[in-house]
């Protein structure tokens, strides 16, 4: 049975639906992330789940029990909030004995669990200080070690790396894993930013408007996107406008306007004439000069438009035959070989047939 | 303003600076010493003084001879009667009084203005400062009015329930600018935590709203002392208050040198009561002034 089942949500403000029809599952001690852009709902799910707001329809279980009815205060769940939060008349170990004392822990206990939460957060030396005492670095451990302490079924986090400067975000990153893992409490967890999701998750729900585009693994999400949102949302990518041209059993033929014919490894049953997107990561793209070969089924030519060189990596912007700026990325790892081609430069684009995607609109 | 950038300003404007800082800083200062400290310094100096034969001060020079040196006489009248110790007392348990009333009634009453929509906010707090717009000793007869047909008149409760009428605004307007400041995270965050209702308010609200009950405290307990309108017109002839009494030595006995003295002694006993609670406040308002 699914630690958390949230089938069939909708919550409305006035005629606006904020979460429509929203159903996925959480499995104990998964880390899950709910990514999107801003006002897509996030929020909202997580104060449903938290007990702050009530679904206008549908039904939420933790372990099997429905949770309607039950205040934020009798849910085995807890949050870490963005601003923290943090009660700024306690010290961090008064803060963090505070779940503790509310599920009435003796003192003994208290004292005890408070201090290995300070050192699972590496703030053994802090528990004498006052929140505003504190770097913002640290206020979010203090949040964390006080939603983590009294160990609940389910820690929300609602963007809590949003208010840190981009070094420490990283750096929080690998902590925030690394920390799940030891403590083993399920995380849901919730940002805009698709890096963060990836680096961090075990599963991801994308979401747009009020609604779940797609749910699924890092890897999956990264290289088999659902649909057009998706694919633009996560990563960089290559959307090129096509027509089904042809589709055998194994391979696919789309008709790209003004480009010619593209070869896509598909198994799906598609009919002739079907309109979508062809989408295509830049790594997958391989740029030459004309004369030089490579056997690969897709070729187009195109000249140098953009080029940053970003020392591993170049990044190359290409426009096509149709007028379509294409982007690839080439790995430098050539020994004593820094960049392949110049701005202006006539270079042929290619990739293999198993690259890539069409997404039906 | 980037640190680097306000250092060279005040390094190219240090004379000018340092003029500045004078030049704003003097006029205050000089209405303080022309307005507080001589007048204490007066006091001080009066206390230790004799009556003069038809009120006012003993005078300094008779005949073109100094005389008189200073006498502790009204120090010694003060404390040989247990009397004026008692008035003392009684004053400081009616203040006492009147400030925890006041923070019984005030606190709801900031707390709901805090948490109404923001636009009704400055009509309650409009509405709580509206009985300023009439005048005190109005208000004090309009209370004879309700408590005489009560039998309450001339009481210790009828003194006490004017005090806290008058007084009542300035512990509800600390107590709303405080309480308004308060941010809803919090109470979230605790009830999140597992704290119910009243955990709530005990452990978050209450302790992040005790600089308001402070300095509304003050504002109440210090005027309450030495007002003697409200003891007057609504107490009875045993409800004398340290007010009434330095009244009575200037316009009635003509004793300004006791009058005095009961003054400097009411302001000591008042600056150590300040004091005490300052010290207490320090150690319970630890972090809390970071949000407020
Ligand atoms: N109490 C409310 N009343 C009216 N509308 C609301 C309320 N709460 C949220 N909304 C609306 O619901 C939508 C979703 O809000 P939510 O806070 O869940 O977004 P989010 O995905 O968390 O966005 P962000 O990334 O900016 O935090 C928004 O359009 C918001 O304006
Ligand atoms: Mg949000």
């Amino acid at each position: 049975m699914a630690l958390l089942e949230i089938r069939n949500v909708t919550r409305r403000f006035g005629d606006f639906k904020a979460v429509d029809a929203v159903s996925f599952s959480i499995e104990a001690g998964e880390f899950f992330t709910l990514l999107g852009p801003s006002g897509c709902g996030k929020t909202t799910i997580l104060r449903m789940i938290a007990g702050f707001d009530d679904p206008d329809a549908g039904v939420m279980l933790l372990d099997g029990q429905p949770l309607t009815g039950i205040p934020p205060e009798r849910r085995p769940v807890h949050t870490v909030f963005q601003s923290y939060a943090l009660f700024p008349h306690m010290t961090v170990a008064g803060n963090i004995a505070f779940p503790l004392e509310m599920a009435g822990k003796s003192r003994d206990e208290i004292a005890r669990r408070v201090a290995e939460t300070l050192a699972l957060v590496h703030l053994e030396d802090k528990g004498g200080s006052y929140p505003h005492e504190l770097s913002g670095g640290q206020k979010q451990r203090v949040a964390l070690a006080r939603g983590l302490v009294n160990r609940p079924r389910l820690l929300l986090l609602d963007e809590p790396l949003g208010a840190l400067d981009a070094k420490l975000r990283v750096e929080m990153q690998s902590e925030l894993i690394t920390l799940q893992r030891e403590v083993g409490i399920t995380f849901v967890f919730v940002t805009h930013s698709q890096q963060e999701a990836l680096a961090l998750s075990h599963r991801i729900a994308v979401m747009n408007r009020g609604r779940i585009e797609q749910l699924d693994e890092p890897d999956k999400l990264y290289g088999l996107p659902a649909n057009r949102f998706v694919a633009d949302f996560i990563g960089k990518i290559n959307l090129i406008e096509v027509e089904v041209a042809a589709a055998s059993k194994v391979l696919l033929t789309l008709k790209a306007a003004g480009l010619g014919e593209i070869a896509a490894a598909d198994a799906r049953p598609l009919q002739p004439g079907e309109r979508g997107c062809f989408a295509l990561r830049p790594e997958q793209i391989r740029v030459y000069g004309r004369k030089e070969s490579a056997d690969l089924k897709n070729r187009f030519d195109g000249s140098v438009k953009e080029l940053l060189y970003l020392g591993d990596v170049t990044h190359y912007k290409v426009v096509l035959a149709n007028g379509f700026a294409i982007e690839a990325l080439m790995p430098n790892a050539a020994p004593g070989r820094a960049k392949f081609h110049e701005v202006g430069d006539a270079v042929t684009v290619c990739w293999r047939h198993d690259a890539g995607i069409f997404l039906r609109d | 303003m980037t640190s680097a950038r306000r250092r060279f300003w005040c390094i190219s404007n240090l004379n000018s600076g340092k003029l500045a800082r004078w030049a704003v800083t003097l006029p205050p200062s000089l209405f303080l010493v022309v307005f507080f400290l001589l007048p204490a310094l007066i006091v001080v100096a009066a206390s230790l003084r004799e009556p003069g034969e038809f009120g006012g001060l003993a005078p300094l020079f008779v005949d073109g001879a100094f005389t008189h040196a200073l006498t502790l006489d009204s120090y010694r009248f003060f404390f040989g009667d247990t009397i004026y110790l008692e008035i003392f007392v009684k004053s400081f348990f009616i203040a006492l009084l009147t400030t925890l009333i006041c923070i019984a009634l005030a606190y709801p009453l900031a707390w709901l203005i805090a948490r109404s929509p923001k636009r009704r906010r400055d009509l309650l707090v409009l509405l709580v400062i509206l009985p300023f717009a009439s005048n005190l000793l109005i208000r004090v007869y309009a209370w004879i009015l309700l408590l005489g047909p009560l039998n309450l008149l001339y009481t210790p409760v009828a003194v006490v329930a004017g005090m806290v009428y008058v007084h009542l605004p300035f512990m509800v307007l600390p107590l709303y600018t405080n309480l308004e400041k308060h941010d809803p995270a919090l109470l979230e965050a605790a009830q999140d935590l597992g704290a119910g209702t009243w955990t709530r308010f005990w452990r978050v609200t209450f302790p992040l709203s005790l600089p308001g009950i402070f300095s509304g405290s003050a504002l109440v307990f210090i005027p309450v002392l030495g007002m003697f309108a409200i003891p007057e017109l609504l107490g009875g002839t045993g409800d004398l208050m340290i007010g009434n009494l330095i009244k009575e030595q200037f316009l009635d006995n003509r004793d300004w040198p006791f009058g005095a003295t009961l003054s400097l002694l009411l302001t000591v006993a008042v600056l150590l009561c300040a004091g005490l609670a300052t010290l207490a406040a320090k150690k319970s308002f630890k972090g809390t002034e970071a949000v407020t």
